[in-house]
């Protein structure tokens, strides 16, 4: 194994960050701030809880949760389209490297950022609104578990990607309303009925309801379906991900 | 095990390329069943016309393109099912200017380096950058770097794992004389380290200038592999074409002699000698052609030159 190539690509990718903090790390952090400013304690003060949870506070997990999947994604999708937006892709391809190894460069890079955000997010939140975490080791499982499969969501659209706007449409037309949609600012159960079952289509909700019965123990679907969504989702992008370096798919010629 | 198959010239092969066909998806066949063997340590020179495939033989070489079949050896190991042991004796300088542009030089070539595998050498990268005159570069990001750096760091970046073959896909495409020129010394620096190295040009200047030997793609199909000294002693070739007053039917017994031919529709004679030989022969031919009472209307001489040689044989390009 060339597990040095795969940590010499996760190290350029984190020296990316480090060249690019404000667009990276500090703009992130700001944004999803704001977010609990406004909605956490100027507008939740007036809101009733939820489920026994303050408004402010049941509104954290689901900003983190949607501040990890935009960012994982992203990131992701920009760290293996770049080398092939400026060519460099054939010092990939030509290197004696495999595709996991490639992968848990990139993805690892990405969900490792995912997860700097997540923390710092968390603490600025606790600094607006009173937080517990019920279950913390189920909350880092979540975290993880999100960070990678969302990261390795977003490298599938790096590589799927052959201009900038494809880069930006999935994560602008499918991620962020899936997100939104995805009780970020509210329970389901507040949904009626119809739309009720109509998001339960959307693979969003589970993760935001599984992370947040890891702070406060109320969810809005079973624990285990929402880890076994994910785990599942984890499947489907790492058996894509994997045709995509076995066929060659936009890498190869 | 690793092996080196024997080939000609004494020198073993370390790349064998052995049918390799490549058609791409769309239907355009880059390459027909092309058979190759580069010899360790010479400067071969693949020459041929844009879209002939010599980016794509390199391609499936270095593993950028997948060959629709054929096979290929490095250092006697497949280039697929051993791709790591392969891949690790070979560096690749694109055609294209491939860098990322906010990288520092030499963060860079540690990259291209860890990508290899290899663990951190500064000594040896400091060697690499000294060579290409890109140690007092180190510091610069590749954006401040004029266009012939960054073409040296590319090379760089292929040297940074130490590499047996070095693949250069038009080194010198797109620079100016002097840049050209000091490309070449690198190069030839590079083979006295002993390196292999396989470079697409189309410069024939290039190719005479460098090469060992030369191999000409024309329409994916290789067409001439040939030792430059031999082609450049064509070269020394020349052809006296001689129009008679009256056809012959044949070469008169008197005037046979080697190199002698007559034209088709017997108006003229050819003769073919070296210009470097001590005797020509062209005195004695034509001593022997008066002799002969054979008259003479006009005669030209012309030297066919390897641009020739190489027009011809890809003539059918375009």
């Amino acid at each position: 194994m060339n597990w040095r190539g795969a940590l010499t690509i996760y190290k350029a990718e984190m020296a990316r960050t480090g060249r690019t903090l404000m667009q990276s790390i500090l703009a992130p952090v700001i944004s999803t701030s704001l977010y609990f400013v406004v909605f956490g304690a100027a507008i939740g003060s007036r809101m009733e809880s939820i489920d026994g949870v303050g408004y402010g506070a049941f509104i954290v997990p689901g900003l983190v949760m949607m501040m990890i999947l935009m960012q994982s994604v992203s990131n992701a999708a920009i760290g293996i389209y770049f080398p092939k937006f400026n060519g460099t892709v054939y010092e990939l391809l030509s290197a004696p490297i495999s595709a996991l190894e490639i992968v848990v460069g990139f993805v690892g890079a990405a969900a490792t950022k995912s997860l700097i955000l997540g923390a710092l997010v968390m603490v600025t939140a606790s600094f607006f609104v009173p937080m517990e975490i019920q279950h913390p080791l189920a909350m880092i499982a979540f975290l993880v578990m999100t960070s990678v499969t969302f990261s390795l969501f977003g490298f599938i659209i790096g590589i799927w990607a052959d201009n900038f706007e494809q880069l930006n449409i999935v994560p602008m037309l499918i991620v962020t309303p899936l997100t939104f949609l995805g009780g970020s600012f509210y329970s389901i159960s507040v949904l009626p009925p119809f739309w009720q079952t109509v998001t339960l289509f959307n693979p969003v909700v589970y993760l935001i309801s599984g992370f947040r019965w890891s702070f406060y123990g109320v969810s809005d679907v079973d624990i285990g379906i929402s880890l076994a969504a994910i785990a599942g989702f984890f499947a489907f992008c790492l058996f894509i991900v994997w045709r995509m370096f076995k066929t060659g798919y936009r890498l190869k010629t | 095990m690793t092996h080196e198959t024997p080939t000609g010239a004494g020198q073993p092969a370390v790349l064998s390329i052995n049918g390799v066909s490549k058609t791409y998806a769309g239907g355009f066949t880059a390459l027909k069943s092309v058979d190759l063997d580069i010899r360790k340590g010479e400067i071969f020179a693949l020459l041929g016309p844009n879209g002939a495939g010599k980016t794509t033989l390199i391609g499936i070489v270095c593993g950028l393109v997948t060959a629709s079949s054929g096979s290929v050896n490095v250092f006697g190991h497949d280039i697929n099912g051993d791709f790591r042991l392969t891949r690790a004796r070979i560096g690749l300088v694109p055609q294209e200017m491939s860098i990322d542009m906010f990288t520092k030089v030499k963060d860079a070539v540690a990259y291209s380096r860890g990508l290899f595998g290899k663990p951190a050498d500064p000594a040896y990268v400091e060697q690499v950058l000294r060579d290409l005159s890109l140690w007092d570069k180190r510091d610069e990001q590749m954006r401040a770097l004029s266009g012939g750096m960054k073409r040296r760091v590319m090379i760089a970046k292929a040297l940074s794992h130490d590499p047996d073959i070095l693949f250069l896909d038009e080194p010198t495409a797109g620079v100016d004389v002097e840049l050209r020129q000091g490309m070449w010394q690198v190069i030839e620096k590079l083979r006295q380290r002993g390196k292999t190295i396989i470079l697409t040009t189309h410069y024939i200047q290039e190719a005479e200038e460098m090469a060992d030997r030369v191999g000409v793609i024309r329409q994916g199909e290789i067409v001439l592999v040939e030792e430059t000294a031999t082609l450049m002693a064509k070269l020394g070739r020349k052809q006296l074409t001689l129009q008679l007053a009256e056809p012959l039917s044949a070469v008169p017994e008197a005037l046979a002699v080697e190199g002698l031919t007559l034209s088709e529709h017997g108006d003229a004679l050819h003769f073919d000698y070296d210009t470097r030989a001590d005797r020509t022969g062209i005195t004695t031919l034509l001593a022997n052609l008066n002799a002969a009472g054979v008259s003479v209307r006009d005669l030209e001489t012309r030297q066919s030159s390897l641009e020739e040689i190489f027009v011809d044989l890809v003539g059918g390009a375009s």
